[in-house]
């Protein structure tokens, strides 16, 4: 008998041999799990219930957008910057046009800008939503998905009824809108914020003081604040760890500067916090939008930009506080009609990297509470 | 017809911090400039790992946003790899840049910043270029047994990895 066939008879007089004695087991999670969001492969050392170390494979969505941004205009790019993040397109838009604008050294007008920040406040309201929705039908609450589907339609509505899509808009242009908002936009946002909070406070019936949701949620997947840090971290998963920063604030573009809003934080970082940190920033998002709604300033909402945008020599780094963290771009300009190269710093792809400290020493279950709490969009991870 | 709005300038950062480089490292720094309200610096690749710990420990710069490359086939140094640095207590962000030679290795920034793991990993991955003491640098977003390095600028869009494609997925051409 050589030594390999060898292994499969188990040798039952020893009882040391037996494979009940081996702890540690390899488990292959994903890349199709109806938990990870889209097409994520996480790989498992376990001992038993317990996860010893955890290894992340991504890539396969990896379309290449990078490359095909140094193939195409700057203006042809645009719409190909909402397929990464596709639950929060207007914000991936915003962030883009605002790093092109910069290269040219343009700035939106006052108008635009508004429009803008109400788009991406709804945007951020919605992305909120999804993550909820799929978050707690991940452990095993599948009315809040009904719910958040359901009131998500409202904005999508108003999505469409601005420029003709739903999910991926391509609401804006370099140097401001293209759209007029349509009659009846400003009602509409009114309309919504006031629809809106009620329904945020059944979300929060739901599920805030649920014994369920509370115990397979408190001390799950703790991030201290200087690991945070450490990993690049931004975002809600941030701010629930205590550290008070968003870019809105921190280095306020658009009209942020003049809108009164708070920053709401955790304390504990772990996945509950997570929850009321999303929860109270979707109440932000109201206050911001019943601000901007009220303030928009009648002008143009476009800033004068040449028809062929060919920015001058340099290169530019700038970021916005997307649903889900830090969005930057960073554009070197050859001062062709091509970018020369387009780099996009996606958070969910720094966030996920989080996975394998916040899981270790947790059970199994908790991976996938811990997926859904770290809010990530594989399009955006693979780009 | 109207004259032409002047462009954004080139202008030269100042400040204590580059005083102090400048007087440790001499020509080591070869450029800080102020473009569009932003700064960057482009350091000699033999002093890098000494100003990027430098940067995290004593000037808090503790937030490591995005580590990055760009290719220039055209110049002796072809790449340049961009440090994205943001610090919370000052609320500043800077670039630090540095120029290598296709094949030349770079110090990891992964004692400095735990996050730089995955970012200097889609680097290799995109541009073949290779962190010296990397926990575990392979491919990340390509699959592992992928020949080339799609961001360089001498790969075509439309190329691939043709062997690959047609052993893995069983198809002539992915195009």
């Amino acid at each position: 008998m050589s030594d390999s066939t060898k292994l499969d008879y188990l040798d039952l007089e020893s009882k040391d041999k037996t494979f009940l004695d081996s702890t540690e087991l390899v488990l292959n999670m994903g890349p199709q799990h109806p938990s990870t969001h889209g097409v994520l492969r996480v790989i498992l050392k376990l001992d038993g219930e317990k996860v010893l170390g955890t290894e992340c494979v991504i890539g396969y969505l990896h379309r290449g957008v990078e490359k095909i941004g140094e193939n195409r205009t700057y203006a042809m790019f645009n719409p190909y910057v909402d397929r990464m993040d596709y639950v929060a397109a207007v914000s991936n838009g915003l962030g883009y046009c605002e790093t092109v604008e910069k290269l040219l050294n343009v700035e939106a007008p006052p108008r635009a800008q508004h429009i803008r920040v109400i788009m991406t406040e709804l945007c951020r309201i919605a992305s909120h939503q999804v993550w909820l929705g799929t978050h707690a039908l991940d452990i095993g609450a599948l009315t809040p998905l009904f719910y958040a589907f359901r009131d998500r339609e409202e904005i999508l509505k108003i999505f469409e009824k601005y420029c003709g899509a739903r999910l991926t808009t391509h609401a804006f242009r370099i140097g401001g809108c293209i759209y007029e908002t349509y009659d009846g936009f400003e009602q509409d946002v009114k309309k919504y914020c006031t629809f809106f909070l009620p329904k945020l406070d059944e979300y929060e019936e739901l599920l805030t003081t649920n014994r369920i949701w509370v115990t397979r949620t408190k001390n799950v997947g703790v991030l201290k604040p200087e690991d945070c840090i450490a990993l690049g971290v931004t975002g809600p998963v941030l701010r629930a760890s205590g550290v008070k920063w968003d870019l809105r604030k921190a280095q306020p573009y658009e009209c942020y500067k003049d809108l009164d809003f708070e920053i709401p934080t955790g304390l504990n970082g772990d996945t509950y916090d997570r929850y009321l940190v999303r929860i109270a920033e979707m109440r932000q998002s109201v206050r911001i939008l019943q601000q901007a709604v009220e303030r928009i300033p009648s002008g143009p909402i476009m800033a004068k930009v040449p028809k062929v945008i060919k920015p001058p020599v340099g290169e530019v780094y700038h970021s916005i506080e997307a649903p889900k963290g830090e969005l930057g771009y960073f554009i070197v300009s050859d001062g062709s009609t091509q970018p020369y190269r387009v780099r996009v710093r996606p958070p969910s792809f720094v966030n996920l990297q989080a996975l394998g400290t916040m899981v270790r020493g947790m059970l199994v279950a908790d991976v996938v509470a811990v997926i859904g709490t770290l809010d990530i969009v594989l399009g955006e991870v693979d780009r | 017809m109207p004259p032409k709005p002047e462009g954004p300038k080139l202008e030269p950062w100042e400040s204590e911090l580059i005083t102090d480089l400048k007087r440790l490292y001499g020509s080591g720094i070869i450029e800080a400039s102020r473009y569009l309200g932003q700064h960057y610096m482009v350091v000699d690749s033999s002093i890098l790992p000494e100003i990027l710990r430098r940067m995290r420990h004593d000037e808090l710069f503790d937030y490591c946003v995005d580590i990055t490359a760009v290719h220039y086939p055209k110049r002796d140094q072809q790449f340049d790899i961009i440090y994205v640095l943001y610090s919370f207590p000052h609320n500043q962000r800077i670039r630090v840049k540095t120029r290598i030679k296709d094949g030349e290795h770079v110090p990891s920034a992964f004692p400095i910043w735990p996050t730089a793991d995955w970012l200097e990993r889609e680097v290799f991955d995109m541009f073949g270029i290779v962190f010296d003491g990397h926990p575990g640098l392979k491919r990340i977003l390509l699959p592992e047994g992928w020949h080339g390095h799609p961001l360089r600028k001498d790969y075509d869009i439309l190329q691939q990895d043709k062997e690959w494609v047609q052993i893995n997925l069983g198809i002539e051409s992915g195009q």
